[in-house]
């Protein structure tokens, strides 16, 4: 049995953990509300893009296609970009993230492919070095930024680039938290070099006469790089606002939980405060009727 | 006779309105998009600016862009820029 000052002890200090997981989850709140304006607000330039490129791609076959689109023509070397957070107080997201990751990695090593790591965020890098030390090429560090934007998306689209210029790998895959809710985010992998060839445009755009300035081959170079840029800086919105939905709901439950504690606390303090009184109590009247 | 015109950025949807017409910094020079304007299109010059012509003979506005490329089709005219200055 703990003492009555170890038990008020643990009170208080349970009582200040309430107190930072409450603050940390209204932190949340709030930015979770800028984090899915900003992911809507993105979705426009995504779509009309997506859109275009299905137009002009199918347009463009064979040879004439960049590398990125029509990929190096081997499938050997795998590359995985995982996004995790920079923090942590937000449940299993980041587990979650790096399971979809490492069931990936193992479904290629399996298949006989070579794997590579490129990690975005903090948080992925202790769990994946615990099982593929080697393979990590790179981390990309956004704990600096403050507000996650399209530069970010920009200088990690440049340096995939880079590499993917130099043949370093040949497929580029991209695992990320798919924001659906406070409640549920998914991990999703999606393939992002090279780059899958959208839908068809709609039978509409087919018998229009489209003019290229410049010519339909030039413009798609433009913008298979384009593409990717837009799914990266997607996908970092993604994350920014699963974290803070998963963040939310974490704290929300640790509120609750602490708040639980600290009524078994009390109820428990109370007792022992009781019985040490009845204990008192005895003392003093077994000790008048001696006399 | 107006023209649909859309700018958006990876940020956000920067403009969405009917205009009569805008000038577009093509990286082969510049085009004038005016309503009923056949499909075409083209990349945009870096650090250019579009004008926008809000109505016949107005003052042009004047919207700095980098990156991106202009979109026109029957349902008007789409510019999706990397970033608006």
């Amino acid at each position: 049995m703990a003492s009555l000052k170890a038990l008020k002890i643990r009170i208080n200090s349970v009582k200040s953990t309430q107190k930072i997981t409450k603050a940390k989850k209204m932190v949340a709140a709030a930015k979770l509300r800028r984090a899915q304006e900003a992911a809507e607000a993105a979705r426009p330039y995504a779509e009309r893009l997506a859109a275009v490129m299905g137009s002009i791609a199918g347009k463009v076959t064979g040879d004439s296609a960049p590398k990125l689109l029509a990929g190096t023509g081997s499938e050997q070397r795998h590359f995985i970009v995982v996004i995790n957070t920079d923090k942590g107080l937000c449940g299993g997201l980041n587990s979650n993230i790096v399971k979809e990751a490492k069931l990936q990695a193992k479904a290629l090593i399996n298949a006989g492919k070579q794997v590579q790591f490129y990690l975005v965020g903090k948080k992925g890098l202790a769990p994946i070095k615990r099982d593929y030390a080697k393979q990590i090429e790179k981390q990309f560090d956004t704990s600096t930024v403050r507000n996650l934007g399209f530069e970010q998306a920009e200088a990690i689209t440049a340096e995939l680039l880079a590499l993917f210029d130099e043949g370093k790998f040949d497929v580029v895959h991209l695992v990320y938290p798919k924001f659906k809710s406070a409640l549920s985010q998914d991990p999703t992998t999606v393939q992002l070099i090279p780059v899958p060839s959208p839908e068809a445009a709609e039978s509409a755009a087919v018998g229009a006469s489209v003019e290229y300035e410049p010519s339909e081959e030039e413009i798609l170079e433009d913008l298979a790089p384009r593409y990717v840029k837009t799914q990266i800086f997607g996908s970092l919105l993604e994350r920014e606002a699963s974290e803070q939905g998963a963040s939310m709901t974490a704290m929300d439950n640790a509120t609750r939980n602490a708040g639980d504690m600290i009524n078994k606390l009390t109820i428990e303090y109370n007792r022992q405060r009781q019985a040490a009184i009845t204990t008192e109590l005895v003392e003093i009247i077994s000790g008048a009727e001696a006399l | 006779m107006a023209l649909k015109f859309e700018l958006v950025t990876p940020e956000r949807l920067v403009r969405s309105e009917d205009v009569h017409m805008v000038v577009v910094p093509g990286s082969e020079g510049d085009f004038g998009v005016l309503e009923g304007h056949s499909p075409m299109m083209s990349t945009i010059r870096s650090d250019a600016a579009v004008e926008i012509y809000a109505s016949e003979g107005a003052a042009p506005e004047r919207i700095a862009i980098a990156g991106g490329f202009a979109e026109v089709n029957d349902k008007g005219l789409t510019i999706l820029a990397e970033s608006v200055g």
